[in-house]
């Protein structure tokens, strides 16, 4: 019936701490595009990604996506001491496989392996994270993702405070999964960047302000437009009456 | 006392992995609000049916579960930023516990139930002990994954559909049991310390949670024999004897320890300058 890939979400309305963060969204993330998720602060992009992964229940309309989600956190999210090593991290990504209690396969440890290599890290399998640089944890997280091997992948911020050799790379990651057919959203900061290499732009200011090819979504008139409902976010906004987050997936 | 030291090391072995948990997901303090959370329970067990292991231990697990479940909402409810929250829950824990067993006992019973008695541990608390200890080691050996993950990164937990809620609650009822085990020998306001020390300890000792959790059990294992032995020659109360070996434990280690010790810190600047 659906392709693997797709995204549609049907009027959604999503709460953050108790305010509400995305307002009546509708539309599709077609599959296989590459889409930026650009907008002031406050305006409900990483709220929007974290339910496209499941992680916040709507508190009204729907998201319709495919079962594998991958989703790349806010690195500043993450506990970088955490004592674990680099490939038990990457093997996370199996957790699909092997669920809580099953054993990681040799496959699987081959592929966490191959990944690691993929992104740059060759040797540093035993390496603890916590020794790794804001770049290699960065890349670490991606390697993550490649074992994931999901046919939609939501990143955040992927490139916040990294270098730009580490960027330039993980940057070609995103492409090749784009070029594989992989449906990709991704929020971003850097107007330069979407502008060169993301086809596909939401703009978002809690309302959509835009939603399509990047150069007729992020024009001057509606990028000013995203600016000024910045401005007038009061704090008196209405309390959604349902906690934001929850366990529930609404697929 | 060779029950209490055989309570001490079955308890050595299962409390501190669970610490080093605690530890990681900065609860530190929520092990201490468990620890003395449990104790109106155990006073009101006391109460109604004296110095009885199986009164004592329902009322404790009662009051310890209703002790996680209330500190889990005072975290919703407060946005994460629960621990001034948790310091007022665990203050009045304690005084209610302490009026409690007061009412109804001198302050022999007192001592024994804040500090522990290593002549109080008979078969029936021995046997808890152990069963706890099995228990504890079984579900973690089950629970490592999810615990991990649910540790590193609960958004990707979350996201995978890891039930990471579910396995937080197995946990701490796990770590309520562990307390409700430790405080036969070594009292309510010390168990925590067997469970909590060795694991900060651990922290300077290795980088993975694999080796912290064998340091932390090697620690807390030194700990229950150099405590109980001073305990014993120094007429002092068993749980601050063995607290406090397991505090030269992580003095020690503070020190000496080969991950983030003053002196290999100190080592280090020597060879890089």
């Amino acid at each position: 019936m659906k392709a693997p890939g797709v995204i549609r979400v049907e009027n959604l309305t999503v709460c953050h701490e108790r305010r509400p963060a995305v307002h009546h969204l509708s539309g599709q993330f077609a599959p296989g595009s590459l889409t930026a998720i650009v907008g002031p602060n406050g305006a409900g992009k990483t709220t929007l990604l974290r339910a496209l992964a499941g992680l916040h229940k709507p508190q009204e309309g729907r998201i319709r996506a495919a079962d594998r989600v991958a989703l790349l956190p806010q690195a500043s999210s993450l506990d970088r001491s955490f004592p674990i090593a680099c490939l038990d991290a990457v093997m996370l990504g199996l957790w699909r496989q092997t669920g809580a209690f099953r054993a990681v396969a040799p496959a699987g440890r081959a592929q966490a392996e191959a990944a690691l290599e993929a992104v740059g890290l060759r040797g540093f399998q035993r390496r603890p994270v916590g020794s790794l640089s804001a770049g290699q944890f960065q890349r670490v997280l991606f390697a993550r993702l490649l074992v994931q091997d999901a046919p939609v992948i939501l990143l955040d911020e992927p490139f916040n405070a990294l270098d730009a050799r580490t960027a330039a790379e993980m940057l070609a990651l995103v492409k090749a999964w784009h070029g594989e057919g992989r449906t990709v959203v991704a929020v971003l900061h850097d107007m330069e960047l979407v502008q060169r290499d993301f086809p596909e732009t939401l703009l978002l200011a809690r309302d959509p302000i835009g939603w399509g090819p990047t150069a007729e979504v992020l024009t001057a008139a509606n990028r000013l437009r995203a600016r000024q409902m910045a401005e007038g976010w009061a704090e008196d906004a209405a309390d959604c009456d349902l906690a934001s987050t929850t366990m529930d997936r609404a697929a | 006392m060779r029950r209490a030291l055989v309570g001490c090391l079955a308890v050595s072995v299962a409390a501190p992995p669970l610490g080093v948990f605690l530890m990681l997901r900065r609860m530190s303090l929520t092990a201490d609000v468990l620890g003395h959370g449990i104790l109106p329970g155990i006073a009101a067990g006391f109460l109604l049916a004296g110095l009885s292991v199986p009164a004592m231990a329902a009322g404790g697990l009662l009051a310890g579960l209703v002790v996680a479940l209330g500190a889990g909402a005072l975290s919703r409810a407060t946005g994460g930023r629960e621990d001034a929250a948790l310091a007022a829950l665990y203050l009045c824990a304690l005084a209610l516990g302490v009026a409690l067993v007061s009412m109804g006992g001198g302050s022999a019973e007192l001592t024994q139930l804040l500090f522990g008695s290593a002549l109080g541990v008979d078969d029936a608390a021995l046997l808890l002990m152990a069963a706890t200890a099995t228990l504890s080691l079984a579900v973690l050996a089950f629970a490592w994954r999810p615990l991990v993950l649910e540790c590193f990164d609960p958004s990707f937990a979350q996201a995978v559909g890891a039930r990471g809620g579910v396995w937080h609650m197995v946990f701490l009822a796990l770590v309520v049991l562990n307390l409700l085990a430790a405080f036969q020998a070594l009292g309510t306001l010390m168990g925590v310390g067997l469970m909590m020390l060795p694991a900060v300890a651990a922290r300077h000792w290795s980088r993975e949670v694999g080796g912290m959790v064998y340091a932390a059990v090697g620690i807390a294992v030194a700990a229950s024999f150099g405590g109980l032995l001073l305990s014993y020659h120094a007429d002092l109360p068993s749980g601050p004897a063995v607290v406090l070996v397991a505090g030269l434990g992580w003095v020690v280690s503070l020190l000496f320890g080969r991950v983030d010790g003053v002196t290999a810190r100190l080592r280090r600047r020597h060879l890089a300058g």
